[in-house]
């Protein structure tokens, strides 16, 4: 069976760490960095379990801050 | 596989629309201006219309929206964005005009120019941003504040008998013969983002045709105003506003 | 369309006038006395010929904005009211003169406060030469006193709209806009195209983006380092003005021991009480300034030498007055006679007036 694997791309100085795509995403892939900070103070989202994503870019579209970019490929 | 090999440009699916600045939007995290923007710089540029576009922004929050979507813009007077939109479209009929409008710039402040315009069947879109409240000046209570929803100025609550009732203007605008397409959307998960978007698109290309004004509400969240963390605001969303403001088309006189 | 002769009222002129300039678009809202702006274009419907658009909107606060609106993309537009609409009006008059946008309000005044009444008035000088809206700035203001001048101005209004990028206004009173007169129509010139607007204003929010980066009209600037530097800007373009832009009109001011100062219909009523005076002997003359911004000052300072007094005469209760005032810095007396309420006074009462003035000095 074809395997559907993910990645993002998280602009993290642009981040705001408002966490709407923690939320949004089916497969619990992000998370807000619980110490580090961007530039601005916010706790960025980062990809806290990478092999999880999908692809599914439901972090991209929820992202106020069009900060994400989404990869996809399907592995035979 | 390794997720830096799955980055690669033919991988990828989703990047930041290309008529969007490269800059930081002012915007609160979490703010729901910011998908509403990325969704009108996508749509425009599908529609290949973005340099033959005249976009109108309100006074509000969304005031600077002329620096974060790469088109022709006008900066309004408080609630006269539709008056400006229709100067605009009548001396270049050939162009997509579209508004960017608060609650309190469209349904309070700018009402006689909203219900005039859409009755005129002006050939604009409004891009009607509902979030309850007035933002920018601090969170106090719109004419679109639910009854008993605490704001800057009713800090005990909106109550009717002093303040009116939550005003559903789109119903209103429904109602208006120059209207085509009105409909209320929101942006709140994946799923209402595909279809906030999907009525941009409608919304754009039906006044653009020439079909009269079309009216795209969306039910938003000003969780700075509401005083509640974004993803708080959104379940506060669903569970309060979706009851006053049902989401879903309200009028369609176009084919989609 | 050649030079056209018409017997027509100044309001009717105006409507002409602006067809034949070539103006784009007219927004308006009727309001006595000078809704026939409005009707004679709806009659001559120059969308047919011209492509000139016309409409009537919901209100002035809409008509106002729609003006914003179309002349943001570059376009020659224009709206006319009368006093309380042009109240109406401040709030967009200040962004348009914010954005520097040339646009032309035509303002055929009646007499106020309030909702007044609709006959002739001059009670909106301090509005339209002091800026009238919110912030520091000015309109050039024309006063026509012939249903000529009611023609020609808004061309010229136009023109120097266009030349310093900053609004005009043609500031008449109800007698001007209502009375009938022979008037020569300039010749028709076509409306500039795309092309053209683009060139001339490339500044312009035309929405054709594509070989440019986008054009943002906003009269928004939070920063206030950049906001006084704008304004440093307007103040420099109304310097400018000042400096080339006065316009007025001398009668019998050679040998005049007195002299009338007057603008719009009553000009015309001092230039009859000036020659039945010389007939009595007495030596008056008359300074009638076309433009109330930029004021014709120094023309009044240098006659403050010659003359022994100086009577202001104004559909009001006193306001062009100050101006006068300030460009005659204390030399001669400086009286004034004035009507309100939209009584317009004859000849006789403005000499009775001045005679009285002198027997009293």
């Amino acid at each position: 069976m074809a395997k559907i694997s993910g990645a993002v791309e998280i602009n993290r100085e642009r981040c705001k760490g408002c966490n709407l795509c923690v939320v949004a995403c089916p497969v619990d892939v992000l998370s807000l960095q619980p110490k580090e900070v961007n530039d601005r103070g916010y706790h960025f989202a980062y990809a806290a379990y990478p092999d999880k994503c999908i692809g599914c870019a439901s972090c991209a579209l929820v992202c106020p801050d069009s900060c994400i970019e989404v990869y996809r490929v399907v592995e035979k | 596989m390794n997720p830096e090999d799955i980055k690669r440009p033919e991988n990828k699916v989703y990047s930041r629309p290309e008529l969007l600045c490269d800059v930081s939007m002012h915007y609160c995290p979490g703010c729901s201006h910011g998908v509403v923007h990325k969704l009108v710089a996508e749509v425009l540029k599908e529609m290949g219309v973005e340099h033959n576009c005249i976009a109108v922004a309100p006074v509000g929050c969304a005031v600077f929206a002329y620096n974060y979507i790469g088109v022709d813009w006008i900066e309004a007077a408080h609630g006269r964005a539709p008056a400006v939109a229709t100067g605009a479209k009548r001396l270049n009929p050939d162009r997509l005009v579209f508004t960017y409008q608060g609650d309190g710039d469209l349904a309070a402040i700018g009402t006689a120019e909203t219900i005039h315009a859409a009755n005129r069947g002006e050939n604009i879109t409004i891009i009607f941003i509902n979030n309850a409240i007035y933002g920018m000046t601090g969170g106090q209570m719109a004419p679109t504040t639910l009854e008993g929803q605490k704001t800057a100025t009713t800090p005990y609550g909106r109550r009717v008998d002093l303040n009116g009732y939550p005003l559903k203007i789109s119903n209103l605008l429904a109602q208006l013969d120059g209207t085509c397409y009105v409909t209320r959307q929101s942006v709140h998960t994946p799923a209402a983002v595909r279809k906030a978007k999907a009525a941009i698109r409608h919304a754009f290309e039906s006044s653009y045709s020439g079909h009269g004004t079309s009216v795209v509400e969306i039910v938003s969240t000003c969780n700075s105003g509401w005083k509640m963390s974004p993803a708080k605001a959104n379940e506060w969303m669903v569970e309060h506003m979706f009851e006053a403001y049902p989401i879903g088309d309200l009028k369609n006189t176009v084919e989609k | 369309m050649k030079e056209d002769v018409k017997l027509m009222k100044g309001n009717e002129a105006i409507a002409h006038a602006a067809i034949r300039y070539g103006a784009d678009g007219y927004f308006g809202y009727p309001i006595t006395p000078q809704s026939e702006v409005l009707e004679t274009l709806e009659a001559l419907m120059p969308w047919e010929t011209t492509g000139m658009v016309v409409l009537q909107a919901e209100s002035e606060v809409a008509s106002i904005n729609m003006v914003y609106g179309g002349a943001s993309t570059g376009k020659a537009v224009m709206t006319s009211s009368s006093s309380p609409g042009i109240s109406l009006m401040q709030e967009g008059l200040s962004y348009i003169a914010a954005g520097e946008l040339p646009v032309l309000v035509v303002n055929v005044m009646r007499g106020g406060p309030g909702l007044g009444t609709i006959h002739p008035s001059q009670s909106d000088y301090f509005q339209a030469v002091k800026g009238g809206g919110h912030g520091d700035y000015h309109f050039i203001v024309l006063a026509p006193s012939t249903v000529q001048e009611m023609a020609d101005f808004v061309g010229l209004g136009f023109d120097l709209a266009f030349k310093y990028r900053t609004p005009a206004m043609l500031l008449a009173d109800g007698v001007v806009g209502q009375m009938m007169e022979k008037v020569v129509l300039p010749p028709a010139r076509p409306r500039r195209t795309e092309e053209e607007i683009a060139i001339q204003c490339p500044w312009a929010v035309t929405g054709h983006s594509a070989h440019r980066k986008p054009n943002v009209l906003t009269t928004l600037e939070l920063d206030s380092a950049k906001m006084e530097v704008n304004n440093e800007r307007f103040q420099r373009t109304y310097r400018l003005i000042e400096d080339n832009e006065v316009r007025y009109q001398e009668y019998y001011t050679d040998d005049a021991d007195y002299i009338f100062i007057a603008f719009g219909s009553i000009a015309r009523i001092c230039l009859k009480a000036i020659e039945d005076a010389r007939e009595q002997g007495l030596k008056i003359g008359l300074i009638r300034p076309i433009t109330l911004w930029p004021f014709p000052s120094k023309i009044i300072a240098e006659m403050s030498h010659k003359c022994k007094g100086i009577m202001v005469v104004e559909l009001n209760a006193g306001q062009m007055i100050e101006d006068v005032r300030l460009a005659v810095e204390g030399r001669v007396p400086v009286w004034h006679y004035g009507r309100m309420g939209g009584i317009v006074p004859n000849p006789p009462e403005v000499l009775d007036a001045l005679k009285s003035h002198i027997d009293n000095a």
